[in-house]
């Protein structure tokens, strides 16, 4: 018996997110006392794959095809659903991002399990199998119960903490018996801005609204960000003006993020700014208005011009990373 | 060509949310109903397509799984353009129900292209688009932004961490659609709320398979602790509350 984890690979490389699930299905394994079973696909080095043992896998799967090379969900869900199977998974455990939500509903139907997706924290029950997850844009908490033999669960970004572990990991190659299959997701073109953090991913994320003024006045925020290591946001009116990429804005209509750090600089704190940020584990908001919504969803707030607050945070950040 | 469009039946986004006494469900009392909305963005871009496709697309069904009370918004799809539409008349308990008695309807009554939204505002699943597809063994693109027929062939494009990809699949498939789709939703205008009216709205028994999980109960999130105010004259302190204290730099 086992529990499964899918763990993407960009390039050939995994990321701390990967380590997250392998370490978070590692311990429901425990608990259940079956092994951890990590499925890679596509080209990975042995290298990278011996790393995820840090966090708990014990056998890790890895399924190569030149044809993985695009996500095909309906191919992806096969070889994960095939290797639950081979391994008789109890729990099935995908990251709540792009592919997990492409690929984890696919796999449920197929080992016709229920499904939970975007999951706070490990169960709070095992038999029954209960999960808590956001429901309602993160207005009330779920508790669901997953009633299958089988459970599928994706995890939520950023909602469980990295355990390193002593061990070591088998690696196989896994037939996916795709060989002579047709996929059908024909890549024509694709587009990625690189070098750049990808806001979805972002642990730290530095975002300006309207209280910025123009698009004139982003580089300090630029700047705070490229010092911490965060990526940039903003919200919707930013984006419609013009003055940021609509690729950077969040909310409700924009994209969904929760980041370890919020700072919202000049941003009002609209229910629907919030909806796309309130999961976030800390947020700061800088506004010159003591009632400003932002300031309720807030940890800490600052009153003031963001135009004299953001240089001193520059300057704190610059010297707060000298010293490290 | 025939179009589908799932909807989500969904309490306006501004919604406040209670719970009953029993925290066994969330409290639908007074509840301003909406179409979830990515499958009004979706519908949107379904009659661009229809428009635009010189009568090859020649119908656009939308179906809800659910009870009477998601006749309202069935009708308002109805107002703004959608030819006809179905309801499968039950109250769905997850995702894999909706899906199944979806995929059991189209059994015999296949569709081209299905859309279906990446989201319901409600329970947040993420799951019938990409369900549905495989119950139907079809394939399915996700996080769609953009969606044509280019001659013969559809063109999407969908939205992977840091970009963009163009794709193309055989028909028929499921595009699961998200922000970008349609830049705005349409409005009914007056003609197309008489219009409605006589448009037909079927209703079907469900015919597929059960829910594979519930909601056992729910509980509002804890409430935030006080904002912490740091004097602006004093900005830089916050970045030693951030080390210090909240420890995430
Ligand atoms: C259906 C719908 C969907 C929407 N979806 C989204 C969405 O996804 N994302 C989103 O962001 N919005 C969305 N909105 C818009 C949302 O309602 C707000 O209008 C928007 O978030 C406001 O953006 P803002 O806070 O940047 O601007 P404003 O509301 O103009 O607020 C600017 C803030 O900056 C402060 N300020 C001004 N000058 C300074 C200064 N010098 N220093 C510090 N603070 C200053 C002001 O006090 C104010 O609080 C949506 C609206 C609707 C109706
Ligand atoms: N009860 C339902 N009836 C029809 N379609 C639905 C229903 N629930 C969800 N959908 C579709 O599935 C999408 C995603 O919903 P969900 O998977 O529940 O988050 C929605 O945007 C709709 O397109």
């Amino acid at each position: 018996m086992s529990v499964i984890v899918y763990t993407e690979n960009w390039e050939g490389k995994f990321k701390k997110s990967s380590y997250e699930l392998v370490s978070y299905a590692h311990s429901i394994a425990t608990e259940l006392g079956v092994e951890t079973v990590v499925v890679s696909i596509g080209q990975v080095a042995d290298d990278q794959l011996n790393i995820l043992a840090n966090y708990g896998a014990n056998k890790i799967l890895s399924a190569t095809n030149d044809k993985f090379a695009v996500l095909d969900n309906a191919a992806y869900a096969s070889v994960i659903a095939r290797a639950a199977k081979a391994n008789n998974a109890k729990v099935i455990v995908f990251a709540n991002n792009f592919t997990g939500k492409a690929v984890s509903p696919r796999v449920a139907v197929k080992l016709e399990a229920g499904l939970a997706n975007s999951v706070t924290a490990l169960p709070l029950s095992l038999d029954p199998f209960v999960v808590q997850k956001n429901v309602f844009n993160g207005k009330a908490l779920g508790k669901q119960q997953i009633n299958s033999d089988i459970k599928v669960i994706s995890l939520a970004q950023n909602s469980f903490e990295i355990k390193e572990v002593e061990g070591s990991a088998t690696i196989e190659a896994f037939d996916a018996g795709l060989n002579d299959a047709k996929f059908d997701t024909q890549l024509i073109e694709k587009n990625t801005v690189s070098g750049k953090i990808i806001l979805t991913d972002a642990e730290l994320v530095v975002s300006g609204g309207r209280g910025m003024k123009s698009a004139d006045n982003w580089s300090p925020l630029e700047e705070l960000a490229a010092i911490l290591g965060a990526g940039t946001a903003c919200s919707r009116p930013v984006a419609d003006e013009g003055w940021r990429p609509h690729a950077e804005h969040v909310g409700q209509t924009g994209k969904i993020i929760a980041p370890n750090l919020y700072i919202a600089l000049g941003i009002s704190g609209a229910i629907q700014h919030l909806a796309g940020v309130s999961s976030s584990k800390i947020i700061v908001a800088v506004n010159t208005d003591p009632e400003a919504p932002f300031f309720e969803a807030a940890d800490y707030g600052i009153l003031g011009d963001v135009h004299k607050v953001l240089p001193l945070l520059v300057e704190a950040a610059k010297s707060f990373k000298a010293h490290q | 060509m025939k179009i589908l469009v799932c909807l989500s039946n969904v309490p306006d986004t501004t919604t406040k949310i209670k719970l009953s006494g029993d925290k066994s469900a969330v409290d639908m009392a007074g509840v301003q109903w909406v179409i979830n909305p990515w499958d009004e963005l979706a519908l949107t871009r379904a009659l661009d397509l229809k428009e635009k496709s010189n009568g090859k697309i020649d119908q656009i069904t939308v179906i809800t799984v659910g009870e009477k009370h998601t006749e309202p918004t069935i009708r308002k799809a109805l107002a703004v353009g959608a030819d006809d539409a179905v309801r499968i008349n039950m109250i769905p308990t997850d995702d894999y129900e909706v899906a199944s008695n979806i995929a059991a309807y189209l059994k015999d009554n296949p569709y081209d292209i299905i859309l279906s939204g990446i989201e319901s505002s409600d329970y947040n699943g993420s799951a019938v688009g990409g369900m549905l597809a495989e119950f139907l063994k079809v394939p399915s693109v996700s996080a769609v932004s953009f969606l044509d027929i280019e001659g013969e062939e559809p063109l999407m494009k969908r939205e992977i961490p840091g970009g963009t990809e163009t794709v193309k699949v055989p028909f028929p498939f499921v595009a699961i659609v998200q922000k970008g789709i349609a830049l705005d939703p349409r409005i009914p205008a007056m003609r197309g709320i008489m219009m409605a009216r006589k448009k037909p709205l079927t209703v079907v028994e469900p015919a597929g398979e059960g829910a594979k999980s519930s909601f056992a109960n729910f509980d509002m999130p804890k409430p935030k602790a006080k904002v912490k105010m740091i004097d602006a004259e004093n900005a830089g302190e916050l970045i030693t509350l951030l080390h210090e204290e909240a420890k995430v730099i």
